[in-house]
């Protein structure tokens, strides 16, 4: 263990806008979401991501936004283990009726100003699963939704892009 | 004496079932199948309703056990319950009696699994007569009784701490010792089978792929490999190499992401950090060969939707280096760190007869001593021509289920190499419009990352899906982790549980 982590102290990072010699888009990404948060929040915002009813493949790359390419937290964007911790929740998934009230008790707990992010073409308007009997549908038709993320599933640098714009689209203060 | 095997053989197969037989059999058969089952004469492979009929799929006793399925007809709305016998039926019974109204005569357990009493209208595949709300028939969950001085209950879920599928948990400890887990679970019931039912098959693959998301490759390859049998339609050779690559890519990126999970629910974040870039590489690499990172929709019944784009090919060789050479790294980091091994060695053992009984698959069997995989023993194409080992320990720890991910990381790295090289040309689809004539059904085992996916599927004369089942390897890990975790202290469930790494969606369908 102590190769590998001599190793580590002595390479380069793998984070990639930080030096992103490829990837100049998502370093611009990156410096516009620091701001949207620094004004807002004074540097922070944690996240409490719930799955509504998804396929899994949306918390797949929600996971992969705390990997040491996107590493999502040198922003202050954070996951938190509860709602009372949280200022967003990221919401995947048509909201099954099954899950319904658990939203609706997350939402609650959680404490204003807090904004909910539909993250997915299910959490937008339910998807392929819109129209079934277990499915309420899109997530605004359970909680107010403040901006919604598009894709199946979003990927890494699509949910950054969704989480800058919410930054911006949210008055400071 | 004859066998019920060879009874149950001798009985005409229905037509247009392909490529395993299918035959009706009368309640005293189904019965008697049951229980040569739960004698171990044969392996519990499935358990679903159909509309007046609930169908049992297994592998027969023998050398070459290969697949059936038994169907009987529920004449007055009920049929004798399996799981009186065989206790991996039981959630699939109780899942049957929710979505179709048919009642299993002697079912040990009675409560309602994936109707949770939320649902708007009654029985989805038993039409409301008079229209009743599943909420007038379903009681409040009533979880198993433990009694006993010094207990208490951990209530957990179905909103998770984590970045996880929502399910609830009921922990009864003494102490720091969990004395029972309960699973409860069905929160992300979608209402799949119901929406496959009279969709066209275009549509149905879409909803396959969403079954289990960290198994879309898995699922659409199972679902198309059901209806071309239903069709008698063969992929062309092309699309079947292509769709093998994808399946190992995906086998290959969900097992690096479990090894680092699992250490990192010990608290050892430097292999998750490792691991993770390893995954996200190979995601990457995903993009790029078929233009999705976990190329969803790129298998379509019929053959594949995408070829791999141009430095594809490039790209997965280049995978291939980086991964040999940083895995094995890694390998030696976890086998060299005691304080990591003094937490996944003994711990959350799965008995090899449980393993049996349950027709475990995947890294869950496999880990103990349970040498089961599609890939080989179901053999289809492009694996009957490929080399690979299926590793097989018998511990039956977290440890165990780590290092079987870990071999199984190197078979899936050999084996995206032999399917470069031997990659043939070709076209990568067939038109399917031709081939459809009259009701045809199809069965297929595919081996998914964490375990054997079963797909079944009818279709009806006009090309659309009637009826079709997609019965996830979970079904028979869910209970086993509730036994595993027995024992052992509270903290070690997210080690026990991510070494299963159970799928909620999959499950829950």
């Amino acid at each position: 263990m102590r190769r590998i982590l001599f190793e580590n102290v002595f390479s380069r990072a793998l984070t990639e806008p930080a030096p992103a010699v490829d990837d100049p888009e998502l370093l611009t990404l990156a410096a516009q979401l620091k701001e949207g948060i620094d004004r807002t929040f004074g540097g922070s915002l944690s996240i409490r991501q719930v799955d509504a009813g998804s396929c899994n493949a949306c918390e797949l790359e929600i996971h992969a936004l705390s990997n040491p390419y996107y590493d999502l937290e040198r922003f202050g964007l954070k996951f938190v283990a509860s709602p009372r911790h949280a200022d967003v929740l990221l919401v995947t998934g048509p909201v099954t009726h099954n899950m319904r009230e658990a939203l609706e008790r997350t939402y609650n707990a959680t404490p204003a100003p807090k904004w909910v992010v539909a993250s997915g073409a299910c959490a937008i308007d339910g998807g392929v699963f819109a129209g079934s009997y277990a499915v309420v549908g899109a997530v605004d038709a359970v909680v107010p939704v403040a901006i919604r993320i598009p894709g199946c599933p979003p990927s890494p640098k699509t949910l950054i892009r969704g989480l800058l714009a919410l930054m911006a689209a949210q008055p400071a203060g | 004496m004859e066998t019920s095997f060879q009874e149950f053989a001798a009985i005409e197969a229905v037509a247009h079932h392909h490529p395993w037989p299918r035959r009706l059999v009368e309640a005293e058969m189904w019965l008697d199948l049951a229980a040569r089952l739960a004698a171990g004469e044969g392996t519990f492979l499935a358990l679903w309703g159909d509309v007046g009929a609930v169908h049992l799929a297994f592998l027969d006793a023998g050398a070459t056990a290969v697949p059936a399925v038994a169907s009987l007809a529920c004449r007055d709305g009920t049929f004798p319950s399996v799981a009186a016998l065989l206790a991996c039926a039981i959630r699939p019974e109780r899942a049957i009696r929710d979505l179709f109204g048919l009642t299993p005569i002697g079912m040990p357990d009675e409560r309602y699994w994936l109707d949770h009493g939320r649902w708007p209208e009654g029985r989805p595949f038993h039409p409301p007569e008079p229209a009743e709300a599943s909420a007038a028939v379903v009681p409040p969950y009533r979880f198993l009784a433990s009694t006993g001085p010094g207990l208490h209950q951990i209530p957990v879920g179905p909103v998770h701490a984590g970045i996880i599928e929502p399910g609830h948990f009921r922990f009864t400890c003494n102490g720091e010792t969990v004395v029972r887990l309960e699973a409860r679970l069905g929160y992300v019931h979608k209402g799949l089978d119901r929406l496959m039912a009279g969709a066209t098959i275009e549509r149905a693959a879409k909803l396959a792929a969403r079954t289990s998301g960290d198994s879309t490759v898995a699922y659409s390859f199972a679902f198309a490999r059901a209806v071309e049998a239903a069709l008698s339609v063969e992929a062309p050779p092309r699309s079947q190499w292509l769709r093998a690559l994808m399946a190992e890519i995906e086998r290959l990126a969900n097992h690096l992401g479990d090894i680092g999970g699992i250490c990192n629910d010990a608290a050892f974040s430097l292999m998750l950090a490792h691991c993770s870039s390893l995954r996200e590489q190979v995601l990457r690499t995903a993009e790029t060969a078929f233009g999705h990172r976990l190329m969803m929709d790129a298998i379509c019944p019929g053959g594949v939707t995408v070829d791999v784009k141009k430095d594809g090919m490039a790209a997965v060789r280049g995978l291939l280096k980086v991964v040999r050479a940083q895995f094995a790294e890694l390998v030696e980091l976890y086998d060299n760190t005691a304080s990591l091994a003094d937490r996944t060695v003994a711990t959350g053992r799965l008995s090899a007869a449980l393993a049996r009984d349950f027709a475990a698959g995947g890294f869950v069997g496999r880990a103990s001593g349970r040498s089961f995989d599609a890939r080989r023993d179901l053999p289809y194409a492009p694996y009957d021509r490929l080399h690979f080992e299926v590793p097989v320990l018998t511990e039956g720890d977290v440890n165990a289920r780590i290092w079987i991910r870990i071999r199984e990381v190197g078979e899936s790295l050999d084996l995206i190499e032999q399917i470069l090289a031997g990659m043939p040309s070709g076209p990568i689809a067939v038109d399917l419009l031709g081939h459809i004539m009259g009701v045809s059904e199809g069965l297929a085992v595919v081996e998914g990352f964490r375990g054997d996916i079963l797909a079944w599927v009818r279709l009806a004369a006009d090309g659309t899906v009637e009826r079709a089942y997609l019965r996830d390897p979970s079904w028979a890990h869910w209970p086993l982790l509730e036994a595993v975790i027995e024992g052992n202290i509270v903290a070690d469930f997210p080690l026990c549980n991510k070494s299963f790494n159970c799928s909620y969606s999959g499950h829950d369908l």
